[in-house]
C-alpha cells in the first residue's frame, strides 16, 4: 500500500503578536495535516488569522508554540523552502518591481534554483508559462508592470508559478481584487496547474462559493481557530458550526433573500 | 422631473500626440427620487470615469466631449472646479469612494476630518455644535461613537473606516449619493454590515437616491431597483434588477451572469463560463458592436453595423439580434 505523504503537518501551533496586555493570539492551538496533491481552502473573515497561517507555510513567520513541519522537517533554510513552496498574492501590483520589465522579473525568479537553467531554457520556460495563461509572449515584450491591466498582472503572477513549477502553491486571496470574469479565468488556471503539474494548492479566501468550487477540503477559521473542516459538500450543505453558517449567509445570492429592506 | 439626468454623455482622456481615449461614449439615464440605480461592468469599462462625469469633476486629462449632466434641472457642465466644489459636492452629489483608507487623512482624527467638511460648507459654525451634530449622526449609524470619532484612521478596522467614510460623505444630506465599489475591499461579513448601514440611511431618509457601482451582479440584485450593464464605455443593457439578473438578453450580460460562482450542488458540474479576450482599445473608433470579438453569438454584420439601443422585452438592449 502506498502511503501518501503529508506536505504540511501542524500540531498545536500558536502564534502570539505583541507583549503583555496588548498581545494578540493570531493563531490559537491549531492542528491539521495537508496531504500531497490536495487542494485545501482556508476560509474566514478578515482578521481570523488565515494570512498568518499562509505566511507560516512560507516560513516567513515562526510559530510561538507547537510544531509545524513541511514534509516531515522543520522549515530552516528559506531559499531551499522557496524552491518548493511558492505564493500568489492578492495585489499583483505590489508584487512586481515597477522599474524592471515583467519579462526580466519572470526570468530572474529562476535564481532561486541551485543551478540556474541555461538562458535558452529560461526563455523557453517563460514563453511556455505565458502561453499557459493565455498571453502571447510578444504582448508583454519590453513592458513594465504599470502598463498592464489588473487581470493581466494577476495572470503574470500565475505565469511565474507555471514557469517555476513548485510543489506547493499558496494562493492568498488571488481573486479578491479582480472582477467576476477574470475570477473565473484565474480559477481555471489554478485547476490547470493542479492537473498538469500535480501541485498541492492551499487556497485562501473569504468567499465560500469559490472554495466550494475548487477544493477537496475546506477549513473554516474564526478568531485563530479552525472551527470546522471537511469536504466541500459537508461544509456547504451540512454546516456544523455557527461561523460557517454565518459565512454562507453573508454571501449575496441572487435566489435567496439577503437583507430585508 | 427626475432628480438626476445624464444625457448622451461623452467623455475622453487626452493622451500625448492628440490621441483620445473615449472612456464614456454616449451614456444616458435618469434617476427619479427614491431610486437606486446599479451600474455593473468589468474593470476598465468606464464606470469610474462615469462617476467623475456625474459629479461634474472634469480635471485634465479628463475632458467632456459632448452631452449634459443635470442635477435637479441644473447643468454641471462648463462650471469651474471651485464652483462645483462649493455648490455641488457634498450638498447635492456626494461620493462614497472605494478605498476608505485613501480618502481619510491619516494625520487627523475622524471627528476633525468630518468637522472640516462642515466648516468648509457652512461658514461660522460653532465648534461645539458641530461636534454635537457629528456625535448624533454617528450615533444614528450605530457605531461606537466616542471611540470612532476620537480615533485616527489607522486605529480602526476596515469595516469601521468604510462606515465612517459613508457617515462623513452623507453628513450634509446630499440629494444623490454615488457609491463607487464601496465594498469590494471588504470580506463578506463586513460587506453585509456596510450594506445594512446604507439601507438604514435610506430608510431614515438621510438620502434617498443612489447610484451604486460594482462588478458583483448578485450584490446589485439586492441593492438596486434598476441595473445598467456597462461595456467599453457604453450601457449595453438596462432594466429592472429582476430582468437583468434572471432574464438577461444581451450576450455580454448573459456571459457575466454565467461567470458567477456560488455554493450550490450543481456548481461543480456547471463550469463558470469565461469571456476570452480583452475589451477593445478605446483609442481607435470602433465601427460595429464593441463586444463583437468576444461574443459567442457574433455574426459577420456585427463588426460593421453600429449597434443602437432598442427596446427588447421591456428593457433597453444595445444588440440588434437580442430577442
Amino acid at each position: 500500500m502506498q502511503h501518501k505523504t503529508n506536505i504540511f503537518a501542524a500540531a498545536g501551533i500558536t502564534r502570539i503578536f505583541g507583549h503583555g496586555k496588548k498581545s494578540v493570539k493570531a493563531i490559537d492551538a491549531v492542528s491539521f495535516t495537508i496531504e500531497d496533491e490536495e487542494i485545501v481552502s482556508i476560509v474566514g473573515g478578515s482578521g481570523c488569522g488565515k494570512s498568518v497561517l499562509a505566511k507560516m507555510m512560507l516560513g516567513l513567520i515562526k510559530p510561538t508554540a507547537g510544531e509545524f513541519l513541511y514534509s516531515g522537517r522543520e522549515i530552516k533554510n528559506l531559499r531551499e523552502h522557496w524552491r518548493e513552496v511558492q505564493p500568489v498574492f492578492q495585489d499583483p501590483f505590489s508584487c512586481f518591481n515597477q522599474f524592471f520589465t515583467i519579462r526580466s522579473q519572470l526570468e530572474s525568479s529562476f535564481c532561486i534554483f541551485k543551478q540556474k537553467p541555461s538562458r535558452r531554457e529560461v526563455k523557453e520556460r517563460v514563453d511556455g508559462a505565458l502561453l499557459a495563461v493565455n498571453i502571447k509572449p510578444n504582448e508583454i515584450e519590453g513592458k513594465y508592470p504599470f502598463e498592464l491591466s489588473g487581470g493581466q498582472m494577476q495572470r503574470m503572477l500565475l505565469a511565474r508559478i507555471f514557469a517555476l513549477r513548485p510543489k506547493v502553491l499558496i494562493a492568498d486571496e488571488p481573486t479578491s481584487m479582480v472582477d467576476a470574469c477574470v475570477r473565473a479565468n484565474i480559477l481555471e488556471y489554478l485547476m490547470k496547474l493542479k492537473q498538469e503539474l500535480k501541485m498541492t494548492i492551499i487556497f485562501i479566501t473569504h468567499d465560500i462559493g469559490l472554495a466550494y468550487y475548487v477544493s477537496d477540503r475546506i477549513f473554516i477559521m474564526h478568531k485563530g481557530q479552525i472551527v470546522e473542516q471537511g469536504s466541500p459538500d459537508t461544509v456547504a450543505f451540512r454546516p456544523q458550526s455557527g461561523h460557517t453558517l454565518q459565512l454562507l449567509e453573508d454571501i449575496p445570492d441572487i435566489h435567496k433573500e439577503w437583507i430585508k429592506r | 422631473m427626475p432628480i438626476f439626468e445624464v444625457k448622451d454623455l461623452r467623455l475622453h482622456y487626452l493622451l500625448r500626440y492628440g490621441d483620445k481615449v473615449h472612456a464614456v461614449d454616449g451614456v444616458s439615464f435618469s434617476i427619479e427620487q427614491g431610486e437606486v440605480l446599479g451600474i455593473a461592468g468589468e474593470s476598465g469599462c468606464g464606470k469610474s470615469t462615469l462617476v467623475n462625469g456625474c459629479m461634474g469633476l472634469f480635471i485634465p486629462p479628463l475632458c467632456p466631449t459632448s452631452g449634459d449632466v443635470l442635477v435637479e434641472g441644473e447643468s454641471l457642465m462648463n462650471r469651474t472646479p471651485k464652483d462645483i466644489r462649493e455648490n455641488v459636492l457634498a450638498r447635492k452629489v456626494s461620493i462614497i469612494p472605494q478605498g476608505a483608507f485613501n480618502s481619510l487623512n491619516p494625520t487627523r482624527k475622524i471627528k476633525n476630518f468630518a468637522a472640516d467638511l462642515i466648516n468648509s460648507h457652512e461658514k461660522g459654525g460653532d465648534k461645539k455644535a458641530i461636534y454635537k451634530r457629528l456625535h448624533d449622526r454617528f450615533e444614528l449609524l450605530g457605531m461606537e461613537t466616542d471611540r470612532v470619532l476620537n480615533s485616527y484612521p489607522i486605529q480602526l478596522t476596515a469595516g469601521e473606516r468604510q462606515r465612517s467614510v459613508i457617515g462623513i460623505s452623507t453628513l450634509l444630506n446630499p440629494k444623490l449619493v454615488i457609491a463607487d465599489e464601496p465594498t469590494s475591499a471588504l470580506d463578506v461579513t463586513t460587506q453585509k454590515a456596510v450594506i445594512k448601514m446604507i439601507f438604514d440611511l435610506l430608510e431614515r431618509k438621510i438620502f434617498s437616491t443612489m447610484i451604486f457601482i460594482t462588478h458583483e451582479l448578485p450584490l446589485l440584485r439586492h441593492v438596486a431597483n434598476r441595473i445598467g450593464v456597462m461595456y467599453a464605455g457604453q450601457i449595453v443593457e438596462m432594466g429592472t434588477a429582476e430582468q437583468i439578473v434572471f432574464d438577461p438578453r444581451h450576450p455580454y450580460t448573459k456571459a457575466l451572469m454565467s461567470s458567477m460562482l456560488s455554493a450550490e450542488p450543481d456548481q461543480k458540474q456547471r463550469k463558470p463560463v469565461t469571456i476570452d479576450g480583452a475589451p477593445p482599445n478605446l483609442v481607435k473608433t470602433i465601427a460595429g458592436c464593441r463586444f463583437a470579438d468576444r461574443c459567442k453569438e457574433t455574426r459577420e454584420e456585427c463588426k460593421i453595423c453600429k449597434q443602437e439601443i432598442r427596446i427588447v422585452g421591456e428593457r433597453l438592449v444595445r444588440c440588434q439580434y437580442a430577442a
